[in-house]
């Protein structure tokens, strides 16, 4: 068990390391050994689902040490039910960019390989950790390696976005940083279990006050209303593949972390503040995505509206909401993906992503309009695919708690989201061809790659759709156990369990 | 907890903040600077008393200072020097290509304001 932890964090790593030292050597080889990190990576990560699945939690200290004063990681149902999900992704990804990088619009595949790596190694890192300063650094990680995958071109659009991007970013650490001070201060540990057993201790101005902090702190990663402002304008300018990888995982990690630390530090008075932000949240990015005339701008509001979802589902704090969220965290990661891996053929078709400027594309690749058909509709929520699945199940738990307005919001949010994927159907794929439409030269075993690497991840989201029922019990289970505080703690802190599972003493 | 700190960290974060709202990013990166030594600080405050150096073997465990924020400050540092490096070279690239290290409007945001311009044109010739 503790090997399979140590493969998802250190594997990527050192491949990516290998990747930077074979830069300039044979690129097979080079592509070889980081896509070999990142496969080990997932299969380890499935391989800690089957454990934690028939040994319920895991914990790891890492250097043996106390939980007071080393790092633990923690392997819970909630960890192992998503990692799995992020992780496949980028390999999907990374098999898609392996496919396009002789294109112009291609991200340098000498260096998105390493730093792709290094960002699997921060995923599987802010999942796994059981203390908030791991979880800055695995924030840390997997921000740097974003900062310098969406700006490596070097191009106009990219510096510009690629500033607010950075700047809204740097401050939420920062902020992230202050609040760890103040935990720190006020309850002197920074330990997730330990500070689930002495925050709720604390008086209710601090232990609110620290809530509303962390909530800032995760709200800008995730982009909720109002800190999204970085997200739609530096998302499209990134090349394809980056940006599938961001907007299928990196919003997630926003969420990942706060249904962590909000459930288990029992801030439930955040509830009303939450659901309020959440509701703005889904209708704004379905209207601005409504607005936009772009597909790539559309798919990266639409990111926004469903963040809305997942902060719907945790601001319930009942279990079904809960439940309702972690099941749409699972379902929107491969389908935002596929989403942005469509729209990179979309480009890669008509030599542009911009509506106005292309048509007709169903007549001509009949095969790219029915991959983008399919996530589009479980995106939007249509039975009888993930989505619809996801949508129902937080869409009941807000039945169940009373909450109408949030109902109605979410019901809106849906059929905007219908409309504006209506709205690419008909400029990318209906309607006439343009002239001067440009494709971008593509070898068709490079073209087979791309479309083979999108089929795979669409299987992938159907698999979801048709194991929906085990995948909402799994939900259920795992939202049990975030409700449940002593969970979490009773593992972390148990003496016994943690002489057989110490790494390196 | 030393008065003289908190009024520090105060100031450094009241300075930071008014910094990253300036358009020219060397502004910015100098804000950041100024916020990264303020939580630094106020994790070094957050330790507790101070005390000596939390050295094994040369200081008695009653007499030293808490080595726990100590050492997430130094981690804290490493990763903010990067930044300011990372930083750096975009404003670099920015000059580059645009002769200045400003931050550039949101493409959403000219959009509207092209809109507008269009729109008062329109109400002008009419």
């Amino acid at each position: 068990m503790s090997a399979l932890v140590t493969i998802t964090i250190i594997v990527p790593l050192l491949a990516a390391g290998l990747g930077i030292v074979l830069r300039n050597g044979n690129p097979i080889i080079r592509d070889a050994a980081t896509l070999t990190g990142l496969v080990a990576a997932a299969a380890a990560s499935l391989g800690i689902l089957w454990s934690v699945q028939a040994d319920g939690t895991q914990v790891i200290r890492v250097g043996g040490w106390s939980p007071e004063l080393g790092i633990v990681l923690v392997a819970d149902l909630f960890a192992a039910l998503v990692l799995p999900v992020a992780l496949v992704i980028i390999v999907i990804v990374q098999l898609f960019a392996l496919g396009q990088r002789r294109t112009a619009w291609a991200a340098n595949p000498a260096l998105s390989g390493p730093l792709l790596g290094v960002l699997t190694a921060g995923v599987s890192m802010a999942m796994l950790t059981g203390d908030l300063f791991t979880l800055f650094v695995s924030f840390e990680l997997i921000l740097v390696s974003s900062y310098v995958l969406l700006t490596h071109q070097g191009r106009r659009g990219q510096v510009r976005s690629g500033m607010t991007y950075v700047v809204m970013n740097l401050l939420a650490s920062t902020l992230f940083l202050l609040g760890l001070a103040f935990v720190y201060a006020a309850a002197g540990t920074i330990n997730m279990a330990l500070l689930a057993e002495r925050i709720p201790q604390l008086d209710d101005g601090v232990r609110i006050g620290i809530g509303a902090w962390f909530f800032v702190v995760f709200g800008t990663k995730a982009a909720v209303f109002p800190l999204f402002s970085w997200l739609p304008d530096s998302y499209p300018t990134a090349p394809t593949t980056i940006t599938a990888v961001f907007a299928g995982l990196l919003t997630k990690i926003g969420i990942y972390s706060m249904i962590r630390f909000h459930t288990l530090m029992g801030m439930d008075e955040l509830g009303p503040i939450m659901l309020i932000a959440a509701g703005i949240t889904m209708i704004i990015g379905a209207l601005g995505a409504l607005a936009q005339s772009d597909v790539k701008r559309i798919l990266s509001f639409h990111v926004i509206s469903q963040i809305g979802y997942m902060l719907m589902g945790l601001a319930l704090f009942s279990a079904a909401g809960i439940a309702g969220s972690i099941l749409f965290v699972v379902h929107h990661m491969p389908v935002k993906t596929v989403l942005f891996l469509v729209g990179g053929l979309i480009e890669n078709e008509e030599g542009t992503s911009s509506l106005d400027r292309s048509g007709g594309l169903a007549r001509r690749r009949p095969l790219v309009a029915l991959l983008f058909a399919i996530p589009a509709l479980s995106l939007a929520g249509l039975p009888p695919f993930s989505g619809f699945v996801a949508k129902l199940s937080v869409i009941r738990a807000g039945i169940e708690a009373a909450e109408t307005p949030i109902v109605i919001a979410a019901l809106v949010a849906g059929a905007l989201t219908l409309l504006s994927m209506t709205k690419i159907w008909l400029g990318v794929f209906w309607g006439r061809d343009v002239d001067g439409s440009s494709p971008i030269p593509t070898a068709p075993a490079a073209r087979r790659t791309m479309e083979g690497a999108t089929a795979l991840a669409i299987v992938g989201s159907l698999i979801i759709s048709l194991f929906a029922g085990t995948l909402f019990d799994l939900s259920t289970e795992a939202a049990d156990d975030l409700r449940d505080p002593a969970a979490y703690i009773g593992p972390v802190l148990d003496l016994d369990q943690t002489a057989a599972e110490g790494v390196g003493s | 907890m030393s008065i003289a700190l908190l009024v520090t960290v105060g100031g450094l974060t009241a300075v930071g903040l008014y910094l990253i709202t300036a358009r020219s990013l060397s502004r910015i990166v100098f804000g950041f600077s100024l916020l990264g030594h303020a939580a630094v600080l106020s994790l070094l405050t957050a330790g507790g008393p101070p005390g000596e150096a939390p050295i094994a073997d040369q200081s008695s465990p009653d007499e030293i200072a808490n080595p726990i924020p100590q050492a997430l400050a130094l981690t804290a540092i490493v990763i903010s020097f990067g930044l300011t490096l990372f930083l750096l070279a975009l404003a670099r690239r920015q000059q580059a290509l645009s002769g200045d290290d400003q931050v550039e409007d949101d493409l959403e945001d000219r959009r509207i304001a092209a809109e507008d311009a269009a729109d008062g044109l329109e109400e002008v010739t009419e």
